[in-house]
């Protein structure tokens, strides 16, 4: 019998991208007699074994509730969550692990920090700067605050290619504008955005920053203290873990004077019918019992990315996307919407003569994966005339036969409108 | 394969080249507006009632074929017929759609074509929403429809 020794040892970072793929189990499935060409990370990545069996194994053997129980399993579970909690805050260098509230995911996170901090700091007449090029769930949770307190949301308007209008933002930035709220990636165009040099230019003029890292965090190394900002929201479902959980971090001495978000369990110090004594950060923002599973599988997912070189990561992501733009090209009457000279793995599509949802139905009989539609951000639907288009996402996992399937069913699209 | 030429048949994409009845009806009586948050598409049905009957009816928007065919034909169907009947039709058609009848009956005629979507669940809406937006319009019920 031959037992493996333990790896106790740190292993090398994983440079050659091409082999992750058959970590995925999701990937290797037929759809419609094709192999799926799984073309729709930026929406929802497939999960990694490793993630899977620390799922798994965490609900398996160690269900309880945290943070209670002075029983074997409860100690565990809290061990777990606590544990993930630590991996986030390595994962995006935050100072310390009480920066870091779990929630369900990026759009409980900006919502959590409108309430809260918009609640807390907006008198009406301020201003609440975002771009043109938000998620819907950056910009409704902030016109949400603002109609109670009498806030004006105000979006710096896009270039053509899907920039952020650099030039624009300086000029709606003033001493009105109390929060600013910036994708780092825009999920509908790709666009990359300065947000290092943007949340300095928000923060001299006396504005706190928050930014939605949910299409960022699976591509690139995220450092909030180099980039400053003052919250970071992102998702685990989008970062190769399961959907229902995710995380804020906020820095401390911002998250020290904001009112609670929910009020109940886990939250509390004390409670008489009076008065309530909330608990200290980061539980003070965590009411209920948590998503401890969750927390742990997004644990596991940093884990499996932390083992890949990021600048591999990039590098294969690039590639794909040069590729795939370069082979769109080839299709007659393919418009590229979003064009931005630094962009990360998306790229969003128009087929002339075919509406957007007509293509998505085609491609999925020719076993590609595509999302279809306003990509939740129909600000940038209007502001590229279009009432729809088809976006292709990548994850560690794609390759270039991925997008030579996308291509053929594309010009099955084009024989069967022709 | 197959199942796409199931869905997008020839006079499916005929209607959707060339809708017909396209455009605004100045003269309707009825304007309804339909959406499917879903997918984007966006429709404005205008419907011009006379004694019971459909006098003129003319829809504009944008959506996918399946969603433009059905309001293309369903505007050249119900052009002319009695309300009564019309939303008899609208009920068969839905049926139909949803594919709770069996193969269509011989009185949906080109309407039959619509049949495809019951093998694509995400489409079926597409198909519906021109209908909902004239059962609106027939029955003096909301001015504005979604099919969510």
């Amino acid at each position: 019998m031959v037992i493996a020794a333990p790896r106790t040892t740190p292993q090398a970072p994983i440079t050659d991208i091409t082999a992750l793929r058959a970590d995925f189990p999701g990937l290797r499935q037929q759809i419609h007699g094709w192999p799926l060409a799984y073309l729709d990370s930026a929406a929802s990545s497939q999960v990694p074994q490793a993630v899977l069996d620390a799922f798994v194994a965490q609900q398996a053997m160690n269900h309880a509730n945290i943070h209670r129980g002075v029983h074997e399993l409860s100690e565990r579970a809290t061990r777990a969550y606590e544990n993930a909690r630590v991996k986030v805050q390595k994962f995006l260098n935050a100072a310390e692990p009480e920066e870091i509230i779990f929630t369900r995911g990026t759009t409980e996170s900006i919502n959590l920090v409108a309430a809260s901090l918009g609640g807390a700091v907006l008198r009406p007449g301020d201003e609440v700067l975002i771009s043109w090029m938000e998620h819907h769930s950056n910009i409704v949770p902030w016109q949400l605050i603002c109609a109670r307190t009498g806030a004006r949301l105000v979006p710096t308007p896009i270039t053509n290619s899907g920039e952020l209008d650099v030039d624009a933002f300086d000029r709606l930035l003033n001493e009105r504008t109390k929060i600013v709220a910036l994708a780092h990636v825009s999920n509908a165009l790709g666009t990359v955005n300065p947000v290092k040099e943007l949340a300095a230019k928000a923060h001299a003029a006396g504005a706190l920053v928050l930014i939605d890292g949910a299409q960022a965090v699976a591509h690139r190394r995220v450092d909030v203290r180099d980039i400053d900002c003052d919250f970071y929201a992102f998702s685990g479902h989008k970062m190769y873990a399961p959907t229902g959980i995710g995380a804020l971090y906020a820095r401390r001495r911002v998250l020290e004077t904001l009112p609670p978000y929910q009020g109940g369990g886990e939250m509390i110090l004390s409670v008489t019918f009076e008065e309530t004594t909330y608990n200290a950060l980061p539980h003070k923002f965590e009411a209920g019992t948590p998503n401890i599973t969750g927390a742990v599988a997004l644990g596991a997912a940093i884990d499996y990315l932390s083992r890949v070189d990021s600048g591999a990561i990039a590098r294969h992501e690039a590639d794909l996307l040069s590729y795939a733009t370069a082979r769109l090209a080839e299709i007659e009457g393919t418009r590229v919407i979003g064009t931005a000279r630094h962009k990360g793995g998306v790229v969003s599509f128009v087929l002339e003569g075919i509406h957007a949802h007509d293509v998505g139905t085609i491609l999925n009989q020719h076993g590609v994966a595509v999302r279809t539609g306003h990509h939740c951000a129909m600000p940038v639907m209007q502001r590229f005339n279009v009432p729809a288009t088809a976006r292709a996402s990548f994850g560690v996992y794609t390759n270039r036969v991925d997008i030579d399937q996308l291509i053929h069913g594309l010009h099955k699209a084009r024989e069967i409108f022709a | 394969m197959n199942e796409l030429r199931e869905l997008y048949r020839e006079v499916i994409l005929d209607h959707n080249r060339e809708p017909r009845n396209f455009g605004e009806l100045a003269e309707a009586d009825h304007v309804v507006e339909g959406v499917n948050p879903l997918c984007g598409d966006k429709m404005t049905l205008y419907v011009k009632l006379r004694g019971g009957i459909i006098e003129d009816v003319r829809f504009k928007g944008s959506g996918c074929a399946i969603s433009v065919a059905s309001s293309s034909l369903m505007t050249e169907r119900v052009k002319g017929r009695p309300i009564a009947a019309t939303l008899d039709l609208v009920a068969e058609v839905h049926e139909m759609l949803t594919g709770r009848a069996d193969e269509p009956g011989e009185n949906m005629e080109k309407l039959a074509a619509l049949a495809g979507v019951r093998e694509f669940p995400s489409r079926v809406k597409c198909a519906s929403l021109a209908w909902h937006a004239l059962k609106a319009a027939l029955t003096g019920a909301d001015k504005r429809v979604s099919t969510e």
